[in-house]
């Protein structure tokens, strides 16, 4: 296994699309519940709590193996409005292209030939971390880390805060993000005999709600 | 044309920068158009497709950075009909889009790819950027830089990868240089010193015809571009 896969799996610069979105996070400015760097934590630990949470099991039990399918399914169930479904599988869609580039596999193939539409993103990114000879826990961690790493690095660019503050706001977060990523990959070790219903399903419906309006904006930054 | 050696990357999965897609069917050939805000990329893709869709099958991907002005700007021209335009979102970066992600980009021409048939050309038009913004060779074939008199004649002499490395160089709104105190000449002059046997064009988009040499241009490499790829 290798740590630098992980990095490259887990940076921002990995060109899989992930800078056009904001996660949630240009709503939840737009409503000035994002406004300053600490009011921009608590967004992303609600994030990491909920949605993060949920991402990361889903992307560790596609790297332990689970039939990804069946994730797929249980990411549908777990995503409930159409605007961030929609979101998930185009971003899946740039995941697997970048991911069958950049860590070529039989398994990222068949996922890509069996949902040519695009798979749930965090499952993409779980095959993808296999393919890459990593854990589950590591792929949980990537997608614990991206949950609060995307809205930090939109906020900075929407509300011009001081980038430092957003790093030592992104390090404050880092030991429950680790906690996330060890829960999110416990229960993905019970999918094999509990099925997917092992899984976190841990959702924001505010995040589900302003996705939604913010999908019909016709003046925005970001893509959601 | 190959931009990846074969040999060198035996695993390649993605097709994007291949003159034949997956499925071995030919794709359309892509032209990217850079330049700074309001130098008349969108006036350039409007007369393009004005000029070229009665003899080619065109489609448009435009990336707005925080609207869908050109994209709108497009569809009430009816320059195409509107399955033939297409808006990325550029999440404030439009070079990330070009340039360094671009995997928005890449589904937005692809689409088009799959959805009409035949597609002869894709137009992609940036974000109106700043003077280093250029376009990856994953996503476009051949890159148009456009920048304008009226933003200061020392443009070309400032250089940058935009103006020095583009396949060609577009020098817009020549109409306005004797109001704005704009020196041809030197524009030119300077131009060639950073671009050397790379082509240059003067054009003013707002007179009949002023696209001519930009649409001749692209027709040419259009049709080299086919015989290699069928070579
Ligand atoms: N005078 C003059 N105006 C032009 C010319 N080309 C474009 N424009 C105008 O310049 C403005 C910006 O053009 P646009 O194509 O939207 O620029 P973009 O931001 O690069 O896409 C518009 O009002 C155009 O009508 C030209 O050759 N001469
Ligand atoms: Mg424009």
């Amino acid at each position: 296994m290798s740590r630098a896969a992980l990095l490259l799996l887990a940076d921002g610069r990995f060109p899989a699309g992930g800078y056009a979105h904001s996660g949630g996070v240009e709503a939840a400015v737009a409503h000035n519940a994002v406004h300053d760097i600490h009011s921009l934590e608590a967004f992303c630990r609600g994030r990491l709590h909920t949605t993060g949470l949920t991402t990361a099991g889903l992307a560790a039990a596609a790297a332990a193996g689970c039939d990804p399918l069946l994730l797929d399914d249980a990411a549908d169930a777990r995503t409930p409005v159409p605007a961030l479904r929609a979101v998930a599988r185009k971003l899946g869609r740039q995941m697997m292209r970048a991911a069958r580039a950049t860590f070529p596999s039989a398994e990222l193939d068949r996922l890509a030939a069996e949902r040519p539409q695009g798979a749930h993103q965090p499952i993409v990114q779980g095959v993808a971390a296999r393919a890459a000879g990593l854990t589950p826990r590591d792929a949980a961690c990537a997608a614990a880390y991206e949950a609060v790493g995307g809205p930090a690095t939109a906020a900075v660019r929407l509300l011009s805060l001081d980038p430092l503050a957003a790093s030592w706001l992104l390090a404050r977060l880092s030991t429950e993000a680790d906690a996330v990523a060890a829960n999110a990959a416990g229960a993905a070790a019970r999918v094999e005999t509990e099925g997917p219903d092992a899984l976190p399903s841990a959702s924001s419906p505010l995040l589900d709600i302003t996705a939604e309006q913010h999908a019909a904006w016709t003046v925005r930054l970001f893509a959601s | 044309m190959h931009l990846d050696h074969p040999v060198t990357m035996p695993h390649r999965h993605t097709y994007s920068a291949e003159p034949l897609r997956a499925d071995g069917s030919p794709r359309a050939f892509r032209v990217g158009l850079g330049g700074p805000v309001g130098s008349g990329k969108t006036a350039c893709v409007a007369a393009l497709c004005r000029t070229l869709r009665d003899r080619l099958s065109l489609a448009v991907v435009t990336n707005d950075i925080y609207t869908r002005e050109d994209a709108e700007f497009l569809l009430r021209e009816a320059v195409l009909p509107p399955e033939r335009i297409t808006a990325v979102e550029t999440g404030a970066c439009p070079h990330t889009a070009i340039r360094d992600d671009i995997s928005a980009n890449l589904e937005a021409v692809e689409h088009f790819d799959e959805t009409l048939d035949p597609l002869d050309l894709v137009l992609v038009e940036s974000g109106g950027d700043n003077l280093t913004a250029t376009f990856s060779k994953g996503l476009v074939d051949v890159q148009i830089f456009v920048i304008d008199v009226s933003s200061g004649d020392d443009i070309p002499r400032k250089g940058g990868p935009g103006i020095t490395t583009a396949d060609l160089l577009v020098v817009n709104k020549t109409d306005l240089a004797p109001y704005v105190g704009a020196d041809l000449a030197t524009m030119a002059a300077d131009a060639e010193r950073q671009r050397g046997d790379l082509p240059v064009v003067f054009t003013s988009l707002t007179s009949d015809d002023g696209i001519r040499e930009i649409a001749d241009w692209i027709t040419g490499h259009l049709a080299r571009w086919r015989a290699k790829a069928a070579a």
